[in-house]
């Protein structure tokens, strides 16, 4: 039964969607668009030109910067969608969901920064990995070699790859569930077909649907990072979107025009990138067919599962040593080469830089707690819209969801702060919750959908039946016993807040200091103890409220048999 | 207070109906039994007197309750008591609590509501029981505390979908009894989904047997 009032909810949520999300992210792309060709009123240009694409190509290095970023990018995410398949194909009987997201719950929760500058501290010569090799190569000094901000980019891929391949296992594992995995596993194998064949011949097909928008995301973000490439990749010239980035920040205003076509070509190459993917679907769809056909079971696959496994098991230790290394740098004081542990400790990084941190943490915290309480309400509202309307998500409407973390940030952002500028709200908290809330929302959307649709419609109405109207219902019954997934779509929320660098960079206009934009400035420097620090704290409050999330609705339900593990 | 059907019928867009037009008329106290094959839409007709019926079905002729036509009324409105297979007990609420929650607006202050949701308790064999996990209880007390928590909101007709299916033997022929006996008490109109004919047997009223539409 939809009243009028439902129609009015749905409405609602649309409206706020159109000009919230959708509107200023096509608005900041015209804008950038605009000022690609040479239109840009701002600073005096208002003639349509090519000019700036000409200028971006006649400097040194951007060709260069847009080879680095595709082989970066396209390689962390190939190599993270076939470890992650191989993984899979040896672990998803044995462990399940839960267990699952526990282990990868941490490199989820982790900013990409704060693994960034740990992963830096531990490839550094002087870092661990070198300290471990000293006494078995008898180095006396650490190595003269270039293992962060290599001019290959390996450093980069590896860091991306650690928070890929987590995001991508627990994706696949979420897919996994809808398939009869078992079950097709036994029929393949009784015809004479190894696990990894039956893997990449029966299953990865009936799964590739399912993880199709999230590998974009992976890839769209790979494509684009600026924290990341500032952090670990190379410095001259860097991966493209920090050399936009730089451009951005030049203090030479006719540099706008060339970085908005830099802007509008970054946009292209992630399109390009997508298409590659569709074309790649295509040819697999036809090759696919022709090589299930002929039958052939192969030599055995085990071997490359086993590397496979172990390439993530890696992953896994690199990026546990990267974050125990931010916080060990934090209050280490003496720490001569080769020792594996700092001969004095001191907290006087953290004193040293109190007042830093704690104004740095403050932003932090009221950017996260806005952008992701405003991100909650509007999830609730569109689902709770979806079951009063009675009727499933259309594609479309997924679509748009997805669509602010398909689109490189660079691409809209700066174009979007032009638009700010001119409402007058530009470089204030205002401006940078809404731009952070472009980026929460999708994923805290994305995290509370699937729990919401798995909760049981008898609930409902029973609840109704008894005569509780429909906001009694959605208060007394559906979120409290949706507790769980509501607090780790928060946790979620929180997480993606705190990880932001760019909309709070360009927003803030450099004016909004948060644990973020401070680790990434700091990152550069030479001390590691302050930017041990900020790190640290970059990372641990996502996980306190990871934390909160695991705890809370355990000690709340604690006598409530059927709320327990996790999502009813 | 009785709950009329009239032409009943339910179809999806331009296909033929489920099944052939419903006319029934149950008196208070009374439980008619709807039988029929698997997948004709028993539950369907339930669902669509009920008020929760998909947007993909609609709905032909007229359901009175007491007289008054209660198809546009929202679910919560139509005062009309849902039993499932299942209990359907709020996971999150204690015992006492999902009582409270059915317990209708008009006992008011907290004393009287409380000794109201005391007396639905003992009366179910659930007394003492207030604070304890829903999860906890047995299928035949989870029966009852779901009966007790639909009858405090005082419904004007009740819709049983195949409530005793679940149970084993012994403990249908005691909770269908519980059930029958509270129907009879409070006098209102109920309406009974099931396979088994002891259920028709023992309910007593009209039955109705869902036909498939001649095509």
């Amino acid at each position: 039964m939809t009243t009028s009032a439902d129609k009015a909810l749905r409405g609602c949520v649309l409206a706020v969607l159109l000009f919230g999300v959708i509107g200023p992210i096509g608005a900041g792309l015209l804008q950038t668009g605009a000022a690609s060709v040479g239109v840009m009123p701002a600073l005096g240009a208002d003639a349509f030109d090519l000019a700036p694409y000409r200028t971006l190509f006649a400097m040194p290095g951007t060709w260069a910067s847009i080879r680095l970023s595709l082989v970066t990018g396209g390689v962390a995410t190939l190599l993270s969608l076939i470890v992650a398949v191989g993984f899979c194909a040896v672990t998803h009987d044995r462990m399940s969901r839960n267990a699952a997201a526990r282990w990868l719950t941490p490199f989820l929760a982790a900013p990409h920064a704060a693994l960034a500058i740990g992963l830096a501290f531990v490839l550094a010569p002087s870092g661990w990995i070198a300290r471990l090799l000293a006494p078995l190569l008898g180095l006396e000094r650490p190595p003269d070699l270039a293992l962060v901000n290599d001019p290959l980019g390996i450093a980069l891929i590896l860091g991306l790859m650690i928070k890929e391949v987590p995001f991508l296992l627990l994706v696949m594992l979420a897919a996994l569930t809808q398939i009869p995995v078992r079950a097709q596993m036994a029929a393949g194998r009784a015809l004479g077909y190894g696990r990894g064949l039956v893997w990449v011949k029966i299953v990865a097909p009936q799964v590739w649907p399912l993880i199709r928008l999230p590998l974009l995301v992976v890839l769209a973000y790979a494509l684009s990072t600026v924290e990341m490439g500032i952090i670990l990749g190379p410095s001259n010239p860097p991966v493209f979107a920090v050399f936009l980035t730089r451009l951005f920040g030049s203090p030479d205003l006719n540099l706008i025009l060339p970085a908005s076509a830099g802007a509008v070509l970054q946009a292209l190459l992630v399109g390009a990138a997508f298409a590659g993917i569709w074309v790649g679907q295509f040819l697999m769809r036809r090759i696919g067919l022709w090589w299930l056909r002929a039958g052939g079971r192969g030599s055995s696959t085990e071997p490359l599962l086993r590397l496979a496994t172990a390439v993530v098991l890696l992953l896994f230790l690199l990026g546990a040593l990267a974050m125990s290394a931010l916080a060990f740098w934090s209050v280490a004081w003496r720490w001569p080469w080769p020792a594996l542990l700092p001969e004095t400790w001191s907290l006087r990084a953290w004193a040293g830089s109190f007042g830093g941190w704690t104004h740095a943490l403050m932003n932090t915290l009221i950017l996260a707690g806005a952008t992701t309480a405003l991100s909650l309400a509007l999830a609730i509202a569109w689902l709770e819209g979806e079951d009063r309307g009675g009727r499933g998500r259309a594609r479309w409407a997924e679509v748009l969801i997805y669509l602010p973390l398909l689109v490189p940030q660079i691409a809209f952002l700066y174009g979007l702060n032009v638009l700010f500028l001119r409402i007058g709200i530009s470089g204030g908290l205002l401006a940078a919750i809404w731009a952070q809330t472009l980026f929460v929302f999708p994923y805290v959307m994305i995290a509370m959908s699937d729990p919401w649709r798995a909760l049981d419609p008898q609930l409902e109405r029973a609840a109704a039946s008894l005569g509780a109207g429909p906001w009694r219902r959605l208060f007394t019954v559906k979120l409290p016993v949706l507790l769980s997934p509501l607090l780790a779509a928060m946790a979620i929320g929180v997480a993606v807040s705190v990880a932001q660098y760019l909309p709070t960079l360009f927003m803030g206009a450099g004016r909004i200091a948060t644990l973020t934009t401070e680790a990434v400035t700091l990152s550069s420097g030479s001390d590691r103890r302050v930017a041990g620090v900020y790190a640290t704290l970059q990372a641990g409050l996502p996980f306190a409220v990871y934390g909160l999330a695991f705890v809370l609705p355990a000690l709340l339900y604690r006598n409530r048999a059927a709320m327990k593990g996790g999502q009813q | 207070m009785s709950l009329e059907l009239t032409g009943v019928q339910v179809r999806i867009a331009a296909e033929p109906p489920l099944f052939q037009p419903i006319d029934l008329s149950v008196a208070p106290g009374q439980t008619a039994t709807v039988m029929g094959r698997s997948g004709i839409g028993k539950s369907t007709l339930l669902d669509a007197i009920a008020g929760h019926l998909a947007p993909v079905f609609t709905l032909d002729g007229q359901v009175r309750l007491d007289g008054r036509d209660i198809l546009h009324l929202p679910p919560e409105a139509r005062r009309i008591g849902l039993m499932f297979q299942d209990a359907v007990l709020f996971p999150h609420l204690s015992v006492g609590d999902n009582l409270a929650f059915g317990l209708s607006r008009q006992t008011r202050g907290r004393v009287a509501r409380r000794s109201a949701v005391d007396a639905a308790l003992t009366q179910a064999g659930l007394s003492g029981m207030y604070d304890r996990d829903p999860a906890s209880l047995s299928g035949g007390q989870r029966s009852r505390a779901a009966l007790m928590r639909t009858l405090l909101a005082q419904p004007s007709a009740l819709l049983l979908d195949e409530p005793f299916s679940k149970l084993d033997v012994g403990l249908r022929q005691e909770i269908r009894d519980f059930t029958f006996q509270h129907i009879r008490a409070c006098a209102i109109p109920a309406l009974l989904v099931t396979h088994d004919p002891q259920d028709m047997a023992a309910a007593g009223g009209p039955p109705v047997h869902l036909q498939p539409v001649r095509t």
